[in-house]
This record gives C-alpha cells, structure tokens and sequence, in this order.
C-alpha cells in the first residue's frame, strides 16, 4: 500500500479521483468547481482600484479562497510525505526533445534547469514564467474559466460553451508547445 | 459606477455572484470543509502529476496518453454525478437544492481559451497547479501565480473593450 502511495498514481485512479471533487463541492455547499476565480478574487481584495469587474462582495466567495489555500497545503503534504526519490518519468520522446535544451533534471515535477529563480532573469525564465504566468491569468478570465471550471465542471454540467473553451484551451496549447516553445527554449 | 445584470461582461462571467441561502450562511469555520476538500484535491493533483510541465508538455507533443486519460475519466466521472444529482434530486448537506449556474457563450471563450491554452503550455500549469507547485517547494512559482494575478487584473480594467 505504501509503495502506491508514493508511486505517481496512474491516469484511471487520479482522473475519477479528481472528477469526484464536482459532487463533492456541490454537496458541501453547492460550490461549482473552479479555481481561476480565485484570481479575480485576490484582485478583488486587495487591488479593486474603482474598476467594476472588481467591485463585488468577494467576501461571499471567500470558500474558493479556502479552497486553493487547501491545494497548497496538499501539494506540500504529497512532497514531503507521499513522493518517493525516483526522478519522474516521462516519455522517452520528450527526454529526447528536451535534452536538445539543456533539460536534464528530472527531480522535481518542474523542470528545474529552466524554472528557478536565478533563471527568472533570463529572458527565457521571464518568458516562461512571467509571460505564461500573464497569459494564464489573463485567458482564464477572459474565457471565464480553466481547466477545473470549464474542461471539468462545464463539459460534466454539459455546457457547450465550456466545450468551445477547452477546445480553444488544446488549441493554443498545442500551437504554442510545438511552434513557439522550442524557440523560447533555445534562447 | 457598478455595472448590473444588462451589462454583457459580467453577465457572461461563469461565476458572477449569485446570493443564495448557503452563501449568507456560510461564515467562518463552515469554510473549513473547503479548506480540507482542496488538500485532498491538491495530493491528487500532486500525485497525478498533473502540475507536472513535462507531463503537460508531453499532452501538447501526443506523446503521452496519461493527460488525457486524467481529464477524460475526470470529465466522466463529473458528468455521472451531475446526472445523479440531477436525476435523483440530491440535496447539499445542508439540505439545498443543489443549483448549477449555466454558462452563457461569449466570445472571450474563444479568444481568451487561445491565450489560457498559450500560457498553460509555457507554464506548464493552470491555475489549480499554480498553487500546488507552490506547496511542492517550487518556490518560484510565486511569481507566475502573481504574474497570473497580474493579467487578471489587466483583464478586469480593459474588458469593456475587449470583444465578447
């Protein structure tokens, strides 16, 4: 048991896992799954500065503050008690791809050769982590979710405009990870 | 000026507030179940390795079936429980009738999910993972979470200019 425990857990334990966390926030206290608003939220707090898409009792939302401030807390818990040593296992294609960079650290789920705090200024760590950070904060709210709000809450309520997000979602993923990545990688 | 139900933006955003019953009651410690549903949720994100960049970047390379496999079951999962609570009228815990906000089309799905779809494949991670790497010691990723605030922020102030 403990072996599985500090195993990464396959895709068809951890994805029913995670589609388990939709009924279980609407039957705590009917709470739609959703984390980009999260964001909105923070910027509701502490710099609404007169703008309207701001002003709102944020304090109502405040569970969904709880909420990520849980995921934190979860992340470290899963590092520091339930991951084994092993370096994380990707597939040989990628090492192949990756390694073309500089990419050889396989320790920790993020690349560490290329996100770390020396490397935020470069302009590839500034592209990769300030820029990507911008762009995240700036879809989601504009596509009016993520992930969690639209691929999984959206498409399980059978919402098409959340299909058109996540589509949207892939789309510029994969656009971006094929065609601009490897030049932002070999800067 | 504090723009109301007529205005589109607002209108569209899938969480714009709603007041019900919970949200009156729902002060103080009662947001310690989310608190404690979200450390649950942040180990399976953490153990799926879905905050993982290379994990992500192996889903936009096709390389790799397990991203898939995670938001499909997930999805899956999700819409059966949906179903359930639809079908059979389950109530919250609190015994509410479980309501389920619509989302309404606008076009800042399409734009705005081409530019979420731009920086979750730089990042390697959407919101959700921003705040589980964070808690796995990735420190720097502070700045991308602020970085994210940051463009939300930037969103706020020039929506109404923005096409929807």
């Amino acid at each position: 048991m403990s072996a599985f425990i500090t195993q990464p857990w396959p895709w068809y334990i951890a994805g029913p896992l995670i589609g388990l966390m939709v009924p279980a926030l609407l039957l705590l206290g009917n709470k739609s799954l959703g984390i980009s608003s999260s964001l909105r939220h923070i910027c509701a707090a502490c710099f609404p500065s007169k703008i309207p898409f701001f002003r709102y009792n944020w304090r109502k939302e405040v569970w969904n503050l709880f909420f990520v401030l849980g995921i934190l807390t979860g992340g470290a818990i899963a590092a520091l008690f339930l991951t084994g040593s092993e370096p994380v296992q990707v597939a040989p294609a990628l090492v192949a791809d990756l390694a073309k960079y500089g990419i050889h650290d396989y320790s920790n789920l993020v690349p560490l050769d290329i996100i770390n705090w020396h490397a935020l200024f470069t302009i590839r760590g500034f592209l990769l982590m300030v820029a990507g950070g911008f762009l995240v904060g700036f879809g989601t709210r504009y596509a009016g979710g993520c992930t969690s709000g639209h691929a999984i809450m959206g498409l399980s309520n059978l919402q098409w405009p959340s299909l058109v997000a996540t589509i949207c979602f892939m789309t510029g993923g994969f656009v971006v990870a094929n065609l601009i990545l490897p030049w932002v990688l070999s800067l | 000026m504090i723009r109301g139900d007529n205005d589109p933006v607002l209108k569209n955003q899938d969480e714009f507030i709603a007041t019900t019953a919970a949200e009156k009651t729902g002060k103080g410690y009662s947001n310690i179940k989310f608190l404690i549903a979200g450390i649950i949720f942040g180990i399976v994100l953490t153990k799926a390795q879905v905050i993982s960049w290379f994990r992500i970047q192996e889903m936009f390379r096709f390389q790799s079936f397990h991203m898939y496999g995670v938001i499909g079951s997930a999805v899956g999962v999700g819409m059966l429980s949906v179903f359930l609570i639809k079908k059979f009228n389950i109530k919250t815990i609190s015994g509410e009738k479980i309501e389920i906000p619509s989302k309404k089309f606008n076009k800042g799905q399409i734009f705005g999910g081409l530019i979420f779809g731009a920086g979750w494949a730089l990042t390697g991670a959407c919101p959700g993972p921003l705040y589980a790497q964070i808690g796995t010691g990735a420190t720097v990723v502070i700045i991308t979470l602020l970085s994210a605030i940051a463009g939300t922020w930037v969103y706020g102030r020039i929506s109404q200019k923005l096409p929807h």
